[in-house]
């Protein structure tokens, strides 16, 4: 059973919500360990939300471990970098961990190499907002919380809207997941300084820092440090509760605010990050290291040691999970990311990705394949929906393939968070088919709109 | 070395609340127990054969209107077990049991079969059954046997043969408390209500149980709380306006909540997350609704038992109920 720590201060959080076990302590003890280098390195080149990169390499070229080797195409897209010395072995296509298989480029480690990289901090000084925010395009940073969406995109600000507040996210709410827990515990200072970096360009009334109550020790050491800057940074205790890391659950924890129906955070003033992806800026302008390595957890009941790892980018995951032991024979399923909004992975033949987060080994006495029963109508789903969606009635629609009806019920605010999933006690895939309504919906109103 | 191919493949959540629709349904069974063993203690084999047989007749309807291939689904998940209880547990204990056998036949066939099975029923299976039995066999089913008398002796017209009428009126009929109430205005003590010691059906008459169990549903989640605190606290308010007005005509709110069917009701009928609305607003509207309609029921209507009719009328309101209370989404306006 879980028995993490708790905070004892204040807490906030927001309303509805679930409590799935917390499993944290398979990992959290764990310090960041690096990820040794291997033989080869797989980088497929849409590896973010966006354009896929545009390949600056050619086969048997050498590159250097921080080198950039292909360039964003447009503004919602990055650059990608070689996690290491060698030569490319192959411009082509690779399996990737969402099953496609995608134009990549494929590393072959120089085995004689040292691997070091000089450091090579940016002198913020010539830099003008523009700048600032190029850079951290070319950097190749992107959120780390799982969506991998281009940063320097969120950074932009439009004209016509103000950032009052930075919020960085360490809520890390998944059960499972303690890659943002290490970070924070083991690199405050860099949050610290990339919210500082950040600021300069953005000039912020304040920030804030949202982390689960379940880590008091991350809380301790970030305020400890945010205490040193002149810049006011506030750490808030959040419940913990699943999903409070969600961004809209997060902002009406601290800020008491709701954000309107399809309207951004920022519309608010509140501009979200990931802490990992604050710290990914502060490697970058202090030390000059690009986004080429991330803190993956390897976690699960089916995995031997547990472990939080700081993989290069294009690892595959089959040399990662042996690093932590290999999985056990009674592995049911693994999963990309969280239990709750993660996915299952089919091969470990793919590598390490930027929004790649977690590994997860579950065995069968988590992953319950329930029988389904007819829908009781006992309303948790009702009170587990942080939207404060109606998830019985939109089941019974969808299982009537009544989509249309489903609008009604504001299923386009659903964000598939599978807190309806989660609690039905009879079972009913309740989130699994707002996937697919959502999905029939969408296309719907993009062929409407064509033929308008 | 790393195995992947029997890795089997779905979509998230991976994990799962440990509560399940079959053991929500048993917990309610388990909590019904103890109130059952009060009543087999009160009217003795009467009462074991009207509930063996009701549990029989629902079970029995449940399996013969399912296709083959749900049968054992949904004999499984419980739902017409607990048909089958609360029915006897509204039956008087001298009822006879062809009768008992018909009335689950008609809470399974027409309560729920009827409408889909297990979730679609707009009533109370339970109380459909048990409004059939009122209005078919209006005098057996009013025919009430004190608590005494040996355990093996056999109450009323049990053994009765179907379609002779062998309800013997004058036999055996102590009154029940609401009716000494209704046509003679004599309270009967609360403390005897609490404990059981009165004529009624099997389940009407140990209140303090029915409370226990109650609390412990409420604790454990299984039935929402608002349900029976709003209808008690709506009952208790405006029976206690009319006593406060005429205490020698009208029932204390003490009597109304603990007499006849009330409890049983609240607790287990009132309840039942199929047919009681799905969000916070709408099961307010739900619980006071009910608990006005027990009042004007009782007080003015030609019967002295309105908790049934008040929870099947508001059952007919509840799929309007659900349309109309619905929750504001987060991010949406009023
Ligand atoms: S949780 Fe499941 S059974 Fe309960 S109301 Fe929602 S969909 Fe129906
Ligand atoms: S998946 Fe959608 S409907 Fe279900 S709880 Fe989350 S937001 Fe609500």
């Amino acid at each position: 059973m879980s028995t993490s720590a708790k905070y004892s201060g204040k807490t906030y959080t927001f309303n509805h919500g679930v409590h799935p076990e917390e499993f944290k302590e398979l990992s959290s003890h764990c310090e960041i360990q690096r990820m040794p280098f291997v033989e080869e390195y797989i980088l497929p080149l849409g590896q973010h939300i966006g354009a896929p990169s545009d390949c600056l390499v050619s086969k048997g070229q050498k590159v250097r471990r921080g080198e950039k080797i292909a360039d964003p195409i447009g503004f919602v897209s990055v650059a990608l970098h070689s996690p290491v010395d060698g030569t490319i072995s192959e411009v082509g296509i690779f399996p990737t961990p969402n099953g496609q298989v995608l134009p990549g480029i494929k590393i072959k480690i120089d085995p004689y190499s040292t691997q070091r990289m000089d450091e090579a901090p940016i002198d913020l000084e010539d830099l003008d907002r523009k700048g600032f925010i190029s850079t951290v395009q070319n950097a190749g940073i992107v959120g780390l919380g799982g969506a991998a969406f281009p940063a320097h995109v969120k950074f932009a600000i439009p004209e016509d809207k103000t950032c009052k507040y930075i919020m960085l996210n360490g809520c890390e709410c998944e059960p499972f997941l303690t890659a943002d827990h290490r970070t924070m515990l083991e690199y405050p200072e860099e949050i610290i300084d990339g919210i500082q970096i950040l600021n300069r360009y953005l000039k912020a009334d304040k920030a804030y820092i949202g982390i689960e109550a379940n880590k008091p020790d991350a809380i301790e050491a970030l305020k400890k440090i945010a205490t040193t800057s002149t810049f006011p940074i506030e750490v808030i205790a959040l419940q913990v509760k699943y999903p409070q890391g969600a961004e809209k659950m997060m902002i009406t924890a601290i800020l008491g605010e709701e954000v309107p129906t399809g309207k951004l955070p920022l519309d608010l003033g509140v501009l979200v990050g990931n802490v990992g992806t604050i710290k990914a800026i502060s490697d970058y302008f202090r030390k000059g290291i690009p986004l080429m390595e991330r803190i993956v957890t390897i976690t699960g009941t089916a995995i031997k040691n547990p472990a939080n790892v700081l993989v290069p980018i294009g690892t595959p995951m089959k040399d990662v999970i042996e690093l932590c032991g290999g999985i056990t024979d009674d592995a049911a399923r693994i999963l990309l990311g969280g239990p709750m909004m993660g996915a299952v992975q089919k091969s470990l033949d793919v590598p390490v990705v930027k929004g790649t987060s977690g590994l997860l080994a579950l065995t069968s006495n988590e992953v319950r394949d329930l029988d389904e029963y007819s829908c009781i109508r006992c309303g948790k789903c009702v009170d587990a929906c942080p939207i404060f969606l109606n998830p019985s009635m939109m089941g019974l629609l969808a299982k009537k393939g009544l989509w249309d009806e489903m609008l009604e019920y504001n299923i386009m605010d659903c964000f598939e968070c599978a807190s309806c999933s989660f609690v039905c006690p009879s079972g009913i895939p309740l989130v699994q088919s707002f996937r697919v309504a959502k999905g029939f919906l969408r296309e719907k109103a993009v062929r409407e709109k064509a033929s308008a | 070395m790393i195995k992947t191919a029997k890795l089997s493949v779905s979509t998230a959540p991976f994990l799962k609340d440990t509560d399940t629709t079959p053991k929500i349904m048993f917990t309610v069974v388990y909590t019904l127990i103890p109130v059952l063993l009060v009543s087999f203690y009160y009217f003795g084999l009467s009462a074991i054969l009207v509930t063996l047989t009701s549990i029989f007749s629902c079970m029995f309807t449940e399996w013969l209107f399912n296709k083959s291939e749900d049968r054992l689904q949904s004999l499984k998940d419980g739902s017409g077990l607990i048909t089958g209880l609360l029915l006897a547990l509204t039956l008087p204990p001298g009822f006879p049991l062809w009768m008992v056998f018909l009335g689950g036949v008609v809470a399974i066939g027409m309560g729920k079969a009827m409408w889909g099975g297990l979730g679609q029923n707009v009533f109370n299976p339970a109380l459909v059954g048990r409004a059939f039995l009122q209005a078919a066999f209006p005098t057996a089913i009013t025919t009430w046997s004190p608590p005494d008398g040996g355990y093996f002796s056999l109450r009323g017209t049990n053994a009765a043969l179907p379609f002779l009428q062998g309800t013997n009126v004058d036999a055996t009929s102590g009154a029940t408390p609401l009716a000494k109430m209704k046509f003679d205005h004599v309270s009967t003590d609360w403390l005897d209500l609490l404990l059981g010691n009165t004529g009624g059906s099997l389940g009407e008459t140990c209140g303090l149980l029915l409370i226990l169990a109650g609390a412990y549903l409420l604790i454990k989640k299984i039935i929402n709380w608002r349900i029976p605190i709003s209808i008690i606290l709506t009952v208790s308010v405006l029976s206690g306006i009319f006593y406060l007005f005429d205490p020698s005509i009208y029932p204390s709110p003490i009597f109304m909540i603990l007499s006849g069917g009330m409890l049983l009701g609240t607790i287990y009928m009132a309840t039942d997350l199929v047919t009681s609305p799905l969000t916070p607003k709408g099961i307010w509207i739900f619980g006071i609704g009910i608990g006005i309609l027990i009042v004007l029921i009782r007080n003015w209507g030609g019967l002295p038992e309105g908790v049934m009719y008040a929870i099947l009328l508001m059952n007919a309101g509840t799929p309007l109920i659900n349309r109309f209370a619905k929750i504001r989404t987060y991010g949406h306006k009023k």
